[in-house]
Formats: structure tokens, C-alpha cells, sequence
């Protein structure tokens, strides 16, 4: 029972304990890591890999995976680009953006629901056509943005806090109601656990595996356009590696990549887990290399955790059940 | 049937003799005292068991006595508490599996361990396979040594297929073969017969005959006390972690009711509650039904209220039946009404649309969504009823949830508990209040009771009887011909695609339909053509 429930505490909270721990190291070796200031810059920094895990992280929970992310974020972050220089219309911009974002998440729900394709290669494939559409697009050449709206999106303050982050936190409350009070968010977990049980039961699994990604998609282009707010400029090279910043953040957060367990809040530590991290060797010198190598060892460590944990929950599975032992098990 | 129990009796008392003769009543392996302790839950109590030489011995009881532990310690998946282990009369620690294997104790689990894409000669021989000199792979010997084994088993299996080409039971074959090659003296055999038809049970005892004549010990762990009956010496019960007895089947005084008392800890009464319900209008409505490949059109019908059984050797078309009526499978052709209207059966979802439920043969693959919740299992397929705009009502949803749990008897801590934590019985009936919140006219039942323990078999009988009295028309697809025959209020009887008569329940016993199922149809009078 003891040795259970530790590790029930362990699976619930690790990863905000490792959090803690993180923000406590850096804060001792360098005082000036613990300041108002300093969190603002690092919410600003966690705003836009933050939004695109919240996508990631119903996709991962149905069970897929969605590679597209960062390629389709350079995508629509230069079509809003060109849109607003043609159109001179910032709203129209902001549109633009979000309707590419939109368009290449469709394509990759289409493509995973209907002819069943492994969302690993459609996206994969989707990447690279938005990374190849971008650089036709624009030549290579990256695209200014001059525009008051723009400049309030990537560096404008309300009430104090940056404005990327307040969609973040917008974006956040959205997918928490969407995946802990709605029919949507139901499905999603089912699906992800087990997909042909919900095709037996009558369920559309087909729709709603399209509407996830599509959803995802979503994330993509808000990204695009707080990314090419926040530089002024749109970079065809824009985003790159973004997607597996995404998947770090999800998988951080304890949300498991065989599907049906897991949620957005484990997502928002996870997120601050990198950004916490990459903000906290910034301000002790470590050379950007060495930060690369500190990233892939947390998540290596983190996955061991939570591999050592279901470890230990699988030993005593197929006993009967018995009051307390079943309690250690409850979760949601 | 009776010839081949019969058959089975003779075989038992000849080997009976040769174990006389050869290092006779000697224990080749002994468990002394073993107790496994589990969070909260005491799996074992000091267990005792002894398996001799050249015996098969079965391990009865219902889920959750201990079987899978005790054998999960042997198989040295699990660490025992407390006990010993004499292996030869020696202890043995038995601390990995690689131990066990290195001891010659082999179990062949309900999964198989095999790589579906090598051949049956290479995963016969996969944790040895013969190399030539410089690391090469010896081909010719792979598979002259393949083909020995098999054919002290007396089977034909072309050794150099894959094995995914091959059907289940041919798998397990191989999986023995596997077993044996590695020189097991003591083999686990865990269900061995839950996806086999009536044909291949009888091949698999067979091979069972000639491996125990080498000398070879089996544990059999099955459900289904017939077959225990028909193939074990000796037939062990567990009851909630203990030994309750040990008994050899040639004892005339070892009945199926004695074991099941035993199991269950009490008397079960009827086992079969049938309820009579006067059935009502017509609900489902088959006609010229045709499947692809199937030899003639399928007709019938079901009125509300009534149970009509489906039964017939695997592979008869049953399950490929109940499976067409739910979209999975292509229609060629025919008609079906559900209460008067045309049926559109292009997908599950169309199927459901249409008014028709199906509980399949394997609730954990399809039927359950093993991370979520009882609630959430349950409520699955009607969310929309609790739900407005897409949102959730939490307490409307804990509304349905409480009245279906309290309704059908789920035994569970919390309607939050996941449903992996569940025991098989009460999985099956978190299946079941899922298709009755759906709330379908029809309701095909596949398989509903395989591998749940007896208790709990009745208490689905009951439900059937519950599902009966709310108007459903039920079709009951099984293998377990008893249980057809005593809940079923119309038999159809399938052969090779066919359904071949449909009979009343006067004239369903089990003689008449085994005797129709294997295509002999002397009886003649109610032959539909």
C-alpha cells in the first residue's frame, strides 16, 4: 500500500516537483533568476511553444502525433506576412494566418481518419510541404511586418502581463473545458484508448480525429502569428524544431504517447520545464550547446521516471481488487 | 461427444498404467507453503501443490483464486512471499523466467510469443537456432530439426510458412512445438482452448496425450470443467488464494457440481435463470441475408423480448453473422428490417443509427476502453443523452451511471475506478450498461461470458433475462452449447454459412443441436432451406 501510493504521488506531482527544484537550483547559483521580471520574460518565452503543445496535447491523447507543427507555423507566419503587406489590413493578416494553420491541420486529420494513414508519415510529409511551400513562397527571403496591431501582439502588455501570454492562458482554460467538460474531449481520451472499442460503440471516430488535428493546426497558425509579431518579421526559417519542443512539453507533462491518459495541466509544467530551463542556464553562461545536451537529458530522465513508475503499477495488476489498493489507483 | 469423453476415459487409464511401471507416483515438481502478498490483498495463502510425472493436472477456480499468481511464480514472473520450491525433490529458486526456462518449465499464455513475420521453423527454434561455423544461419537445420519436433507432436504443419499465415490453433501448436524444443519438462498451459473449435480441442488433447507420454507434466488451467474432465488426472481448486482440494478425476464421486461448489464457496442454485418473457412484435427482420463467399442466403427473425441462440462449429458463419448485422463485414445482398424499416448497415455507426447493439467476443480489444473510467465506459456510446451543446452535465451523466451500476450489479470501489481494475465479470457488465444506455432495439450477444468465472456467468444470464423483460431482441451467438441451449427461446443452428434449421425450444437439447451443427441432419423435420 505505502510503496503504491508513493508512487501515486510521485506520477501526480513529479514533474511540478522537478519544476520547483529546477526554479530552487537556479535560484540559488543566480539571484537575479528569481524576479518578477525575469518570470514575465520567461512566460513571454513559454507563450508560443505553450500554445502549440495545448494542440499537440489532445493529439498525442488520441493517440497520434503531429510533426507538422513547425513547418506549418514558417507556413502561415509568412502568408499572413504577405497578407498584410498586400492588404495593408492587419485583421486580414491575423486571418490569413490562422486560416493556413487551419487548412494544413485539416489536411492532416483527413489524411490520418479517412484512409487511416499513420499520423507519424502524414505529418512527417506535411512538414516537409510546408517547409518547401514556404521557401517558394518566399524565396528565402524573410518578410517585414510593419504594422501597429502587430507590434501590440508580439510586445503589448495588459494589465502588466505580456500579451502572448494572455492567449496562452486563454488557449489553456479553452482546452482544459474542452477536454474535461465536453463531448469532444471525451472522445478524444476514448479514442485514445482504445479506437475500435469507440468505432464499435457507434462512435464517429473518423470526424472526430480530423477536428483534433485540425485543432492542432489551429494552435499552429496562433503561433505563426504571435511568432511574427513578436520578431517583426515573417522568417521562412521560422519554427524549426518547434514540433519536438511541443511533444517534449506534452510528454513532460505525463501525458502518455500510447494514448488515452494524460491532460493539459501536466502540459503547462512541461512547457515551463524547458522554458524554466532554457531561461535558467541562459543567466548561468552556458553556451546555447551545452543547452541543447541539458534539454535531451531532462527529457530522458523524466521518460525513465515515468517508464519506472508504470513499472511498478503493472506488478500487481490482475489481482483482485481490494478497497484500498483500487483508491491508489483513482485518478481523473 | 459422448464417444470422444469416452475415447478420452480409455487413453487416461492406459497411461494411468504406464506411469506405473516408469519412475511411477514420483513428483516432479512440488510447491510447499507458497504465499504471495499483494498491496492490500493476500494472493496466496500458503498454497500447496504437487505435480507428479507424466500427469495433467488442472487448476481450477474462479477469477481471482490465484491461479495466474501460483503459475506466474513458477513461470518466475512473480517472487513468492514465502515457501519452496522442489523441482526433483531439490529447491529451486526461481527468481526470472530465464530460470524457469533453464529449469524446463515452459508456460503457453492466452498472447502468444511468437514473431508473427519468421516462419514456425524459426520461432520454434528461436531462443537456439542452429548456426554453421563463421555465424551463419543453418537453414537445413532449422527446419529438419522444425519438422522433429512436430512430428513427435504427430501434426502437419509446413514448417516453412510464416506465422501469421497460420490460424490460431496451429499458433498454439507451434507455441508448444517451441516449448519442446527447448526440452520443457513441465508445460503451463493457461486457456488453452478459449479460441479453439470443438475439432481442434480434440487435436490439441491429442498432442497433449503424446507429450504426457514422454514423459512430459502439463498444467492445465481452463474454465471450462467438460474439457478439465476430459484431459486431467488430477484437478486442483483454488478459492480466494487457498487450496480447497486435490483430487484425481477417476474418483467417482468427483462431479461438475462438487467443483463448482467448490469454486464458488456456495451453491449457485439454477444456473441458468431463464425468465420467460411472452415475446413480442417482430423487431429484427433478416431476409435472403448473403454474405460474400457464404453458400445461401440467411433468413430470420427476432421479436421483442425473445432470446434466439445462434450456434454452430467455428467458422460456421456465426460471428461473420453478427458481425454483417453491425457493418463490419459487406453485405451481398438481402434485406434487413428493424421494426419494419429498412436497416442501413454500411458501418457500426450506421448500424447503431439503425438500432442494433453488439457486444463482441473480446471486451478488452473492442469492447472496453481500458484508461477510462466505469463511467465514462459506460456513457461511451450515449453521450449526447447527457450532454447539451456538447457539454457534459456531470450530474446527469453520475445519474445514468449510478442507476446502471445499482441496475446490473457492477461491483466496483467508485464509478471513477478505471475499468482495468475491474475483474472480467464485472468488465462484461460495464459493456452491457453501455449498450443499455445506448438503448438499441437489437442486441447481439458474441461470446458474453468467455472467460469470466462462474459466478459471474450467472449473473449475465441474468441480465440477458433483464434485457429480455425491457423489449430487446436478443441474439445470443455462442460456443458454449449449454448455455444456448438453456437460455435461448429459438435455436438457429449454422453449418459452413449456412443456417440449416431453426429450432423451437422444445426441440433444442444439446444432442439435437451439436447433431445439425456438424452437418448431420437426420432429425430433419425443421430444416430451413
Amino acid at each position: 500500500m505505502g510503496r503504491t501510493s508513493l508512487a501515486e504521488i510521485v506520477k501526480r506531482f513529479g514533474m511540478a516537483l522537478m519544476l520547483i527544484a529546477i526554479i530552487a537550483v537556479v535560484s540559488v547559483l543566480n539571484p537575479r533568476f528569481f524576479s518578477v521580471s525575469n518570470f514575465l520574460i520567461i512566460m513571454r518565452q513559454v507563450a508560443i511553444n505553450g500554445t502549440l503543445a495545448a494542440g499537440m496535447t489532445m493529439v498525442i491523447i488520441s493517440g497520434g502525433i503531429d510533426l507538422s507543427v513547425g513547418g506549418n507555423v514558417a507556413f502561415a507566419g509568412c502568408l499572413a506576412a504577405g497578407a498584410l503587406r498586400a492588404t495593408s489590413s492587419p485583421v486580414l493578416a491575423i486571418l490569413a494566418g490562422l486560416a493556413v494553420g487551419v487548412a494544413v491541420g485539416l489536411v492532416n486529420g483527413l489524411f490520418v481518419a479517412y484512409p487511416k494513414m499513420p499520423p507519424f508519415i502524414v505529418t512527417l510529409a506535411t512538414l516537409a510541404l510546408c517547409r518547401g511551400l514556404t521557401l517558394v513562397y518566399t524565396g528565402g527571403r524573410p518578410l517585414l511586418v510593419d504594422s501597429r496591431v502587430f507590434d501590440f501582439l508580439g510586445g503589448g502588455f495588459v494589465w502588466g502581463i505580456p500579451f502572448p501570454v494572455l492567449i496562452m492562458v486563454g488557449i489553456y482554460a479553452l482546452v482544459y473545458f474542452l477536454t474535461n467538460n465536453t463531448k469532444f474531449g471525451r472522445m478524444v481520451y476514448a479514442i485514445g484508448g482504445n479506437e475500435q472499442a469507440c468505432r464499435l460503440s457507434g462512435i464517429n471516430v473518423e470526424k472526430f480525429k480530423t477536428a483534433v488535428y485540425t485543432l492542432s493546426g489551429l494552435t499552429a497558425g496562433i503561433a505563426a502569428v504571435i511568432l511574427t509579431a513578436r520578431l517583426m518579421s515573417a522568417q521562412p526559417t521560422a519554427g524549426a524544431g518547434y514540433e519536438l519542443d511541443a511533444i517534449a512539453a506534452v510528454i513532460l507533462g505525463g501525458t502518455s504517447l500510447s494514448g488515452g491518459e494524460g491532460g493539459i495541466t501536466g502540459t503547462v509544467i512541461g512547457a515551463f520545464i524547458i522554458g524554466v530551463l532554457a531561461n535558467g542556464l541562459n543567466l548561468l553562461n552556458v553556451s546555447p550547446f551545452y543547452q541543447e545536451v541539458a534539454k535531451g537529458l531532462v527529457i530522458l530522465a523524466a521518460v525513465l521516471m515515468d517508464k519506472l513508475i508504470h513499472t511498478t503499477a503493472t506488478q500487481v495488476e490482475g489481482v483482485p481488487l481490494v478497497g484500498e489498493r483500487v483508491d491508489a489507483h483513482q485518478k481523473q | 461427444m459422448s464417444n470422444n469423453s469416452l475415447r478420452a476415459g480409455g487413453l487416461r487409464q492406459s497411461r494411468a498404467r504406464l506411469q506405473q511401471d516408469s519412475k511411477a507416483n514420483q513428483p516432479i515438481l512440488e510447491m510447499v507453503g507458497i504465499t504471495k502478498r499483494f498491496p492490500g490483498v493476500l494472493a496466496l495463502d500458503s498454497v500447496d501443490f504437487r505435480l507428479m510425472r507424466g500427469e495433467v493436472h488442472a487448476i481450477v477456480g474462479e477469477n481471482g483464486a490465484g491461479k495466474s499468481t501460483l503459475i506466474k511464480i513458477l513461470a518466475g514472473a512473480h517472487q513468492r512471499d514465502a515457501g519452496t520450491v522442489y523441482l526433483d525433490g531439490r529447491p529451486v529458486s526461481i527468481s526470472s523466467p530465464a530460470d524457469a526456462a533453464r529449469l524446463g518449465i515452459s508456460v503457453i499464455y492466452q498472447e502468444f510469443t511468437l514473431v508473427p513475420a519468421m516462419t514456425v521453423a524459426e520461432n520454434i527454434l528461436l531462443s537456439d537456432l542452429p548456426v554453421r561455423r563463421g555465424g551463419m544461419l543453418d537453414k537445413r537445420a532449422i527446419v529438419s530439426c522444425a519438422k522433429d519436433v512436430l512430428d513427435d507432436l504427430g501434426v502437419d504443419i509446413p514448417v516453412t510458412a510464416t506465422v501469421r499465415s497460420l490460424r490460431v490453433a496451429e499458433q498454439q501448436i507451434v507455441e508448444i512445438a517451441k516449448a519442446l524444443s527447448r526440452k520443457a519438462r513441465i508445460i503451463v498451459m493457461d486457456e488453452p482452448t478459449a479460441a479453439l473449435s470443438e475439432m481442434e480441442v480434440a487435436r490439441l488433447f491429442s498432442i497433449i496425450h503424446s507429450m504426457v507420454e514422454q514423459g512430459v507434466s502439463i498444467i492445465y488451467i481452463s474454465h471450462k470443467l467438460d474439457e478439465v474432465f476430459r484431459i486431467a488426472d488430477t484437478i486442483t481448486v483454488l478459492r480466494d488464494g487457498r487450496r480447497v482440494s486435490t483430487t484425481p478425476t477417476s474418483l467417482l464421486t468427483l462431479t461438475k457440481e462438487r467443483i463448482v461448489h467448490e469454486m464458488v464457496g456456495r451453491d449457485l442454485g439454477n444456473m441458468f435463470p431463464k425468465e420467460e418473457v411472452a415475446p413480442g412484435d417482430v423487431v429484427l427482420e433478416v431476409k435472403n441475408l448473403r454474405l460474400p463467399g457464404g453458400p445461401s442466403p440467411i433468413s430470420f427473425s427476432v421479436r421483442a423480448g425473445e432470446i434466439v441462440g445462434v450456434v454452430g462449429l467455428m467458422g460456421a458463419g456465426q460471428i461473420r453473422l453478427a458481425r454483417a448485422l453491425f457493418g463490419l463485414e459487406r453485405i451481398a445482398g438481402g434485406e434487413v428490417k428493424i421494426r419494419g424499416k429498412a436497416a442501413d448497415l454500411r458501418s457500426p455507426l450506421s448500424a447503431v443509427h439503425a438500432g442494433i447493439g453488439l457486444v463482441t467476443e473480446n471486451r478488452k480489444e473492442e469492447g472496453l476502453v481500458l484508461p477510462l473510467s466505469v463511467a465514462r465506459n459506460i456513457t461511451l456510446g450515449s453521450l449526447d443523452h447527457v450532454s447539451t451543446l456538447g457539454v457534459v452535465s456531470q450530474r446527469k451523466e453520475r445519474a445514468v451511471v449510478d442507476e446502471k451500476v445499482a441496475e446490473l450489479g457492477i461491483k466496483t470501489p467508485s464509478i471513477r475506478q478505471l475499468v482495468r481494475n475491474l475483474s472480467g465479470g464485472n468488465q462484461q457488465k460495464v459493456v452491457l450498461a453501455k449498450w443499455l444506455t445506448v438503448d438499441p432495439d437489437v442486441i447481439v450477444l458474441c461470446e458474453p461470458t468467455r472467460g469470466i468465472d462462474v459466478g459471474a456467468k450467472v449473473e449475465i444470464y441474468r441480465l440477458m433475462g433483464l434485457m429480455a423483460w425491457q423489449g430487446k431482441a436478443i441474439l445470443l451467438i455462442s460456443s458454449e452449447v449449454p448455455e444456448v441451449v438453456a437460455m435461448s427461446d429459438r435455436v438457429l443452428v449454422m453449418h459452413s454459412g449456412s443456417v440449416v434449421c431453426d429450432l423451437p425450444r422444445e426441440e433444442v437439447s444439446q444432442e439435437s443441436v451439436m447433431q445439425y451443427a456438424t452437418g448431420g441432419n437426420a432429425l430433419g423435420s425443421h430444416i430451413v432451406s
